[in-house]
């Protein structure tokens, strides 16, 4: 089973990158760009065949390694 | 004094760290990240500046999951006295032993180049060689320096006297220009500058020694 992590920055944290790319977006003439918010993804291949179990497996996995709780907000997807 | 410098594959200012300890006069045991246990009789762990395992994921992130950094809790829960620099710092925050984060410089950019502090306490075993408020030049180099924790955080460790350093001119973002800040038994300090290296006259500052000096004279009294 494969299960795909999204890692971004909570509400709130200032994100310099991603306001570094919509200031380059908005130098490309992309003008309708109101925010631009910059994460991660991170795919899993995974023993498990449970969908229950696997997404219990990877939510421990963020919560202990993956994102940084302090400042990231992270979403478990099976696919 | 006897130190650990603890040593990750990408730490590359582990041996600067442990000449300005033995500087001080520490016996300092270099110790990798996959041993499992201390040496006996520590006075310090002390972790050092660096790109320990590439900044992959998050910067100190795979170091504070290593064997070594579980000793390095455990050695802080007794009272140990544990010092991060700059990536050191970024391992202590991932690891939980201080609050916050340290994300991307607001600016983007890698900054190297000697800044000034300002000692905002003198109240600790790191802090104790400097004057209140005193003004120190120290060395910066990170690309991820900027303090961030949310506002109860950062009451809390303004109202316990528990921020350490601040700079003088905010060059990274740092929520209330924070440079380093200490636990709450005020015996783990994390920093973002390199005291290691304004230890000598061709460093172009000493302003860093008196941390090194103030650590081992805090241990000879003890």
């Amino acid at each position: 089973m494969k299960a795909r992590v999204t890692v971004m920055l909570k509400q709130g944290v200032l994100d310099p990158q991603g306001a570094a790319i919509g200031h380059a977006l908005g130098t490309l003439g992309f003008e309708g760009v109101e925010t631009v918010r910059q994460g991660k993804v991170i795919e899993l291949e995974l023993r498990e065949d449970d969908p229950a179990k696997a997404e219990a497996q990877v939510t421990e996995m963020c919560e202990k390694l993956l994102a940084n709780t302090v400042i990231e907000s992270y979403r478990v997807e099976l696919i | 004094m006897r130190a650990a410098v603890i040593v990750f594959p990408g730490s590359n200012c582990d041996r600067d760290l442990a000449e300005a300890l033995r500087g001080a006069g520490a016996d300092v045991r270099m110790v990798w990240h996959k041993e499992t246990a201390l040496p006996q009789g520590l006075d310090l762990v002390a972790i050092p500046g660096g790109f320990s395992f590439g900044d992959y994921l998050r910067c100190g992130a795979i170091a504070a999951r290593s064997p070594v950094a579980a000793e390095v809790v455990r050695f802080a829960g007794r009272g140990g006295p544990v010092l991060g620099i700059c990536n050191g710092f970024q391992v202590l925050v991932e690891t939980g032993l201080l609050p916050g984060a340290l994300m991307r410089n607001a600016g983007l950019k890698f900054i190297c180049r000697t800044a000034r502090l300002s000692v905002q306490t003198t109240d600790s075993l790191f802090t104790s060689g400097y004057k209140p408020l005193q003004d120190i030049d120290i060395p910066v180099a990170h690309h991820d320096g900027n303090y961030q924790a949310d506002e109860a955080t950062l009451d809390r460790l303004e109202g316990e006297g528990r921020v350490a350093f601040t700079y003088a001119e905010n060059l990274n973002g740092s929520a209330r220009s924070i440079a380093g800040i200490l636990s709450e038994n005020r015996r783990v300090l994390g920093m973002m500058p390199h005291p290691e290296r304004a230890c000598d006259p061709a460093h172009g500052s000493t302003d860093g020694a008196a941390m090194f000096a103030a650590l081992a004279g805090a241990m000879l009294a003890a």
